[in-house]
């Protein structure tokens, strides 16, 4: 093992202190009995329980979890389609105009995003709903998909379609028995994205939302303005619990991965 | 009785697998391929050879489906494949990169064009099974390709094409990913595999050696067009232009202009003297002209000989010693190289011929080939 200098010591303290200690402070509270938020009054799980019986917030973590379910599911289609025809599509006319306007809707500021859909969705006279909002989270989310799907089919041998395409397979065959097992991967973490992104936006859900749709952002946005409550905080450590099983799972997953490919390496490495 | 040998090319009546007739490919501005007329039989061992560039990809691509010809059309069988999608091709390939599904196992990447076209479990079996066999791989059978070497990818590779006996196989620079030793193994298996399966291989290579190895022809490419199509020993011994001579293995090549002095018989008037050539080639008088000869056709001596039909004389400039062979290097008195080689028949150190030596090379008149320019 190396030892870390002071300085190391100091910069890698700070930077967790930064990121964990309002989550750690987070966290202890949710287990406060008392109902002040600010004043410790022993442990207790009963906001937990609370929680599980307040229906709006179970409305909205419902709707929440549809929104990011199909928008990320739709967003994942359409963006792996326009990856494949922008990296794959040869040169036609609007293609660098087409995978530079792809970007946009990354940098564009989402007040903006969701002002324009709100326009939009009020132009073709759409009732604001679940509908909207899932429309809304597809259409920015798509293009996080098509970059990640992108980058991965840039670097994809074209030869393997190639050499499904010369043992008889039609495009389409070749596209599902091929390339897309290959490229999996990345439409799975372009999915995970879309979903992460839907799941914890704000801004874009209150542009696009109306009255019988609330999501779970929205919902704790709402509630803490009327001051922090307990309960936002168990929520809200859920929340955290869910993520670090989340990323806990793909890394000993992709680490699981990597041992297996090694040991392969090794096998193959005797078998020559 | 004799045997007889495969030439269909020589035989009328013989109707070709392929005809590329009057093909030309242009990609924008750049021509690939210029106005090519070139005949494949069936069964052939055929090589296109050039330097990178030449157009000899772009021709075994025209070949697969992957490209079309901007002119001219491509006979497979008789039938014109221009349009033909490669899916729909009686053709299949052997790619550079092998090009094996990685998420398949050896077995599933095999059986892949046979479930293509038929939904016959026990027949598909039946076929990979037979593969395998061929190319040695059974015990391989349910690994991926990442868990097998080089020179088993490159034959998991050779079995996938051949599964669906294909009536071309087109190899893309197939042993290029190989060492020398293994490469050299593999040459010989690929004969031998084309021999048992009867099916006529095109080969893209710029390793001419490999070529010259595996073929029963070889067209020699350069700059999209086909310089000279004919078997190994022709190529080599009778080139038809400086650029195939110069192209194939070692030569010298003697500039100079021809006067006839006989039947068929001619003399080169070159910086340092006069040699004599064979040519049934007839040339004129005046003409200029190249000599091109092998070195190995050259013979090195410390002494003048004599009745030698080309002798010249020179100094040692360099020596190559190969271990088999040693290619000495003898300057000419107007800066001219020729190249003689020896065979190594007796140990180095009885060698009596070292640099700086005042030394004479001489060749037969036969020894050479006459070409234009």
């Amino acid at each position: 093992m190396n030892r870390l200098s002071p300085f190391n010591v100091v910069s890698l303290t700070l930077g967790f202190v930064f990121l964990y200690v309002p989550m750690l402070i987070l966290v202890i509270y949710s287990f406060n009995a008392s109902k002040l938020v600010t004043v410790w009054a022993g442990f207790s799980t009963k906001w937990y329980g609370e929680l599980l019986s307040n229906d709006a917030f179970l409305d909205a973590a419902w709707v929440t979890l549809r929104v990011a379910v199909i928008s990320s599911t739709i967003a994942t289609v359409l963006g792996t389609m326009a990856a494949y025809v922008l990296v794959r599509g040869g040169r036609f006319f609007g293609r660098t105009l087409f995978s530079g306007m792809i970007y946009a809707p990354l940098v564009m500021p989402e007040v903006i995003t969701g002002l324009s859909l709100l326009l939009l969705f009020i132009g073709v006279g759409l009732d604001r709903g679940v509908l909207t909002i899932v429309l809304a989270h597809t259409t920015f989310s798509m293009c996080f998909v098509s970059v990640v799907v992108s980058s991965r089919l840039v670097t994809f041998d074209r030869s393997l379609e190639e050499a499904a395409l010369d043992l008889g397979a039609s495009a389409l065959q070749a596209f599902r028995l091929v390339t897309l097992p290959i490229i999996a991967p990345a439409v799975i973490s372009g999915w995970l994205l879309a979903f992460t992104l839907s799941l914890d936006d704000l801004v874009i859900a209150s542009f696009t939302s109306g009255p019988s749709a609330t999501t779970l952002p929205m919902k704790i946005w709402s509630s803490v303005r009327l001051g922090v409550s307990p309960e936002i905080n168990a929520l809200s450590t859920i929340l955290i619990g869910l993520v670090t099983i989340g990323v806990i799972a793909a890394s000993i997953g992709s680490k699981h991965a990597a041992l297996r490919a090694k040991r392969d390496e090794q096998a193959a490495a005797r078998a020559q | 009785m004799a045997e007889t040998v495969f030439a269909p090319w020589d035989d009328p009546n013989e109707t070709p697998l392929i005809r590329f007739r009057n093909v030309t490919k242009r990609f924008g501005d750049f021509t690939a391929i210029d106005d090519l007329t070139l005949d494949i039989f069936e069964r052939e061992f055929f090589a296109l050879l050039g330097p990178s560039g030449c157009g000899k990809t772009t021709m075994m691509r025209m070949l697969a489906g992957f490209e079309n010809p901007t002119d001219g059309s491509i006979e497979l069988a008789g039938q014109d494949i221009a349009g033909v999608p490669p899916n729909k091709r009686a053709v299949n390939m052997m790619f550079q990169s092998y090009a094996l599904f990685p998420h398949l196992s050896i077995w599933d990447n095999i059986a892949f064009g046979l479930r293509r076209e038929s939904s016959d479990k026990a027949a598909i079996a039946a076929r990979v099974e037979e593969m395998l066999k061929l190319t040695r791989l059974e015990k391989f059978a349910r690994r991926k390709p990442h868990q097998i070497s080089g020179g088993q990818r490159q034959r998991v590779a050779l079995a996938r094409s051949l599964a669906k006996a294909p009536k071309l196989l087109l190899l893309d620079e197939p042993l290029g990913a190989l060492d020398a030793k293994l490469r050299e193994a593999t040459q010989f298996e690929l004969m031998d595999i084309q021999e048992k399966t009867g099916t006529t291989f095109v080969i893209v290579t710029h390793d001419q050696e490999e070529a010259m190895t595996v073929a029963s022809r070889i067209a020699v490419m350069d700059e999209g067009r086909v310089m000279q199509v004919a078997t190994p020993d022709r190529i080599y011994e009778a080139p038809e232009s400086v650029y195939v001579a110069d192209f194939i293995g070692d030569v010298n090549i003697l500039a100079g202009t021809v006067k006839a002095t006989g039947d068929q018989t001619y003399a080169l008037g070159i910086e340092n003297g006069t040699v004599t050539a064979v040519s049934e080639r007839p040339f004129s008088d005046g003409q200029n002209a190249h000599l091109a000869v092998r070195p190995e056709k050259v013979a090195i001596h410390t002494t003048a000989p004599e009745g030698t039909d080309n002798l010249l004389q020179g100094k040692v400039l360099d020596i190559a010693y190969l271990g088999n062979l040693s290619t000495y290097h003898v300057e000419l008195p107007g800066g001219q190289i020729i190249k003689a080689q020896t065979a190594n028949t007796r140990r180095l150190s009885r060698r009596d011929i070292t640099w700086e030596d005042h030394v004479w090379v001489s060749w037969t008149k036969t020894a050479g080939v006459l070409l234009d320019g």
